[in-house]
């Protein structure tokens, strides 16, 4: 086939077409979280000490880590969407901070004895599974906007998706659950974000790849 | 660019016979330096030109146009070689000595893509012939195969989805 005819068979298809990657990652990432948080209302609840909570130090470095991972996870997939632009990595300082200021914070105050009780708490294994549940529908969303995009590897830029799937999870599981000590988080929302990273990274290979 | 995604026919159609020559300098120049011959320039060149048609709002249009359409291609060439046994390291930002491409180019590739589209569901095959070969535009495609405009764009974007899937496969 000659490329001229190609070229004319390809402007034949020129079309308006919709928004651009970003805006419909925009529209994902909005939609994404309206489901969490429909689901967290609906079906989780929303816990009932939110005020004293919020006047709880350990609670709001939680929910500045989350909040903090969710803007840098939805960053780096804005950037994978596109093939001439490089990671902004950096974005992941702030919440990398936040994260260690609060394991520092909780050895330099509790006792040795009392950490083990604050890592596993209550809640490890409902976290496991709360969090993927949350993220799924955000999940699927931002891959659909990212068939739009042309990412340089289709499986990290799956994986990203799935990272800031798990990001806006987290937020949302963060305002249900009552484990508030940074080595919880630490542990169980990191293993729970990385369950829905390499969902996003095994179905990114498969449909993102172009 | 910017009036081809706001369908602007012939416009769109500039931008894209323009950019070939240029397509057609870095890929052979890509070629060459894998130790391939740069006979298969132009599949490359077909490749990037639906590529760029069916990623093309993954360009951002506040952004230049040219470092999208180098890493477009950069990513077609890597994924070409790769397909083809080769490899080694492809520096495309190194690019900028080029090996200048001759005046007489064939503009023929080595693979049929409208050969390729036979096996395409029988709606899509039809829509890609008519286009393609007949070159009849979506309206003519749409009241000869009785359809509507919707349905033929939508084919023609599916077909030309699975015949991009298709060319990576053919490799």
């Amino acid at each position: 086939m000659k490329t001229e005819d190609l070229i004319t068979a390809l402007s034949r298809d020129a079309r308006r077409t919709g928004p651009s990657v970003h805006g419909r990652l925009a529209m994902a990432v909005a939609l994404g979280i309206a489901s969490a948080f429909a689901m967290l209302v609906a079906g989780l609840g929303i816990r009932p000490d939110l005020t004293a909570a919020s006047r709880n130090m350990l609670f709001d470095l939680k929910m500045l880590l989350v909040v903090t991972l969710a803007v840098a996870a939805i960053a780096l997939v804005r950037a994978s969407a596109r093939p001439e632009a490089g990671l902004p990595k950096i974005v992941l300082l702030v919440p990398g901070l936040v994260l260690m200021f609060g394991i520092g914070h909780e050895i330099a105050t509790q006792l040795p004895a009392a950490l083990p009780g604050r890592l596993f708490a209550r809640n490890w294994a409902f976290c496991l599974v709360a969090i993927p549940l949350l993220g799924a529908l955000p999940l699927a969303a931002i891959l659909t906007a990212m068939t739009a995009a042309a990412p340089r590897n289709a499986a990290l830029a799956g994986a990203l998706s799935g990272f800031a799937a798990g990001a806006i999870a987290a937020v949302a599981y963060g305002l249900h659950c009552s484990d508030d000590s940074p080595l919880f988080v630490a542990a169980w929302y990191s293993i729970a974000i990385a369950m829905l990273t390499a969902a996003g990274a095994v179905i990114g290979r498969r449909v993102l790849a172009w | 660019m910017r009036a081809g995604l706001a369908g602007d026919e012939g416009a769109y159609r500039r931008l894209l016979r323009e950019l070939t020559p240029f397509l057609r300098t870095l890929a052979r120049s890509g070629l060459a330096r894998a130790g391939r011959p740069t006979a298969e320039a132009e599949d490359i060149v077909q490749d990037v030109l639906i590529a760029i048609h069916t990623r093309r709002s993954s360009w951002i249009a506040s952004e230049p146009l040219v470092p999208w359409i180098r890493a477009i291609l950069k990513h077609k060439l890597i994924d070409f070689l790769r397909r083809r046994g080769t490899t080694g390291h492809i520096d495309i930002d190194t690019f900028a000595e080029v090996i200048a491409a001759p005046a007489e180019e064939p503009g023929i590739a080595t693979r049929d893509v409208v050969k390729l589209a036979e096996s395409l569901p029988s709606g899509q095959k039809a829509v890609i012939h008519a286009m393609f070969v007949d070159g009849h535009n979506t309206q003519e495609t749409a009241s000869a195969l009785q359809m509507s405009e919707g349905a033929v764009r939508v084919s023609l974007h599916r077909g030309l989805a699975s015949l991009a899937k298709m060319l990576r496969g053919s490799i």
